[in-house]
């Protein structure tokens, strides 16, 4: 019987692959447990549709990042790693922002400067130094996949509540936008078109809701990223620091 | 460790490869990002009369919409400029020369003297509409509008308004909030002995009857300054031409 080496195994999606995926989105989400990239989750959160926009640049900056560095790691020289994952980075994200103007002209002006901005978005550039530089690119991949999706996540949660409350609609500044709670702005004149609850078959309800001027403004992103903080850790003692 | 060679050469290489890739996808993308950035444009210029309705068109009805429009640049002393001579000039030089090329945000940098103002003129339902371009200061940044007015050129028939960086929820209302631009409707930039006096941003409420207010944002006193201010002198620009326009309609009632 001729000896084998033993080889690790290392299936395309087990237990382990999983586990990359699905923690960023709770038990070690970005936002909510490492506390990176709040700058951006309170500026971009005012409308659900831009805060999509948004998580689908940042997954692929994530994940794409993630796996170039991954595939260069052992060619990176380590004096300057940093610069070569900020080039990196920066490459990826200026992609995103050519196509974006290509695709959408008026979320890209919207959202022009955020997207500049995910280059110094700390869940990237953590996620390159923790990870990447030390695991396969596969497997990178996936950490950046999860890490963005976990960004993601809390950003479209953030983003639906501000916009419900704050403007009694959803997907807002997209062909999709329904008017979901609150009565129908009046027109004055000319038509001011909203699928109201007729149209959409969905339904106005509350309309004696008046929009709550806070919820538009930063400081409630603050607000409601710290109660999802506090419910997330209240529902799951074992992520609370005791130190 | 590496070499000092071997970090020279991969800096080098990724360099090369990063540039290239990005300026082959950015020659790639350049005609769709120039057609999509006219089409911007041309839609803030009929929302000024068709207020919120214009965000629905698509892209060929804005340039079918827009196919009619007649477009004028005025110089300061209200005189319209041909396409040549525009053109002539230092900062436009590879465009077409239009009102629509002019880039309003280097105009308000210049002296008033040098200044370009672009002018459109769109019938609908059979009466000229007149289209001023108007950029003034916000809080953080420029604020900039169309203005559109009858063809008695005092009465504004409608407004749009737009911001590189107004507070969301307070400033940036005078965009995202349709009451505030509509608000201006049948507004009189002169008033009963032909003075002008542009349209006031009231704080505290304006009175339904007066002609020459419209309510603030509350919160937003600054940007609602700018743009009482942006309207005082960005319409005093036009006037010139005004003038002129008002005598040849003098002339061919004669």
């Amino acid at each position: 019987m001729a000896e084998t080496a033993v080889v690790e195994k290392e299936p395309l999606f087990g237990k382990k692959e999983r586990k990359l995926l699905t923690d960023p989105l709770g038990d070690n989400n970005p936002i909510t447990i490492q506390v990176l990239g709040i700058c951006s989750a309170l500026a971009v959160t005012t409308l659900f549709f831009k805060a999509l926009v948004m998580s689908v640049a940042v997954v692929f900056v994530c994940a794409f990042a993630n796996l170039f560095t991954s595939l260069l790691r052992n060619y990176i020289p380590k004096q300057v790693r940093m610069i070569v994952q900020l080039v990196i980075i920066a490459t990826l994200v200026t992609i995103v922002e050519l196509v974006l103007k290509a695709l959408d002209y008026t979320v890209y002006k919207d959202l022009s400067v955020f997207i500049g901005l995910i280059i110094t978005n700390c869940i990237v550039m953590g996620r390159l130094e923790a990870f990447a530089l030390a695991n396969k690119p596969w497997r990178s991949f996936l950490d950046g996949l999860g890490n963005g999706l976990g960004y993601g996540l809390i950003l479209l949660i953030v983003a639906f509540l501000r916009e419900i409350f704050g403007k009694g609609t959803l997907f807002a500044g997209s062909p999709a936008e329904i008017k979901i709670i609150g009565a129908s702005i009046p027109s004055e004149g000319i038509i001011y078109k909203i699928n109201t609850a007729a149209e959409s078959g969905i339904g106005t309800w509350f309309s004696w809701y008046a929009n709550n001027n806070l919820m538009v403004l930063p400081a409630s992103a603050m607000f409601v990223i710290g109660v999802l903080i506090w419910i997330q850790r209240s529902w799951r003692k074992e992520l609370v620091d005791i130190s | 460790m590496h070499s000092t060679r071997y970090i020279y050469t991969f800096t080098v290489a990724m360099t090369v490869v990063v540039a290239l890739v990005l300026a082959g996808l950015f020659t790639f993308l350049k005609p769709i990002h120039k057609a999509n950035e006219a089409i911007f444009n041309k839609k803030a210029v009929l929302s000024s009369f068709m207020g919120t309705k214009a965000n629905d068109l698509s892209d060929e009805e804005v340039v079918t919409a827009f196919a009619d429009v007649k477009q004028y640049v005025l110089n300061y002393e209200g005189k319209p400029l041909s396409n040549d001579e525009v053109k002539d000039l230092r900062n436009y030089k590879e465009k077409d020369g239009k009102a629509e090329d002019l880039d309003l945000s280097k105009e308000k940098k210049k002296d008033d003297e040098d200044r370009l103002f672009p002018l459109y003129i769109k019938e609908v339902e059979g009466k000229q509409v007149y289209i001023t371009a108007v950029r003034g200061n916000g809080l953080w940044d420029e604020i900039w509008g169309y203005i559109a007015l009858a063809e008695d050129l005092n009465t504004i028939v409608g407004t749009s308004f737009d911001h590189k960086a107004e507070t969301p929820g307070l400033g940036a209302e005078i965009k995202d909030n349709p009451t505030f631009p509509n608000s201006f409707k049948g507004k009189q930039i002169f008033n009963s002995e032909g003075e002008f006096v542009s349209v006031l941003v009231k704080k505290g409420g304006a009175d339904k009857s007066d002609k020459h207010a419209v309510d603030a944002i509350s919160g937003a006193t600054v940007t609602c300054d700018g743009v009482t201010n942006m309207l005082e002198s960005g319409l005093q620009y036009y006037m010139p031409y005004f003038e002129t326009l008002k005598k040849d309609q003098l002339g061919l009632n004669k």
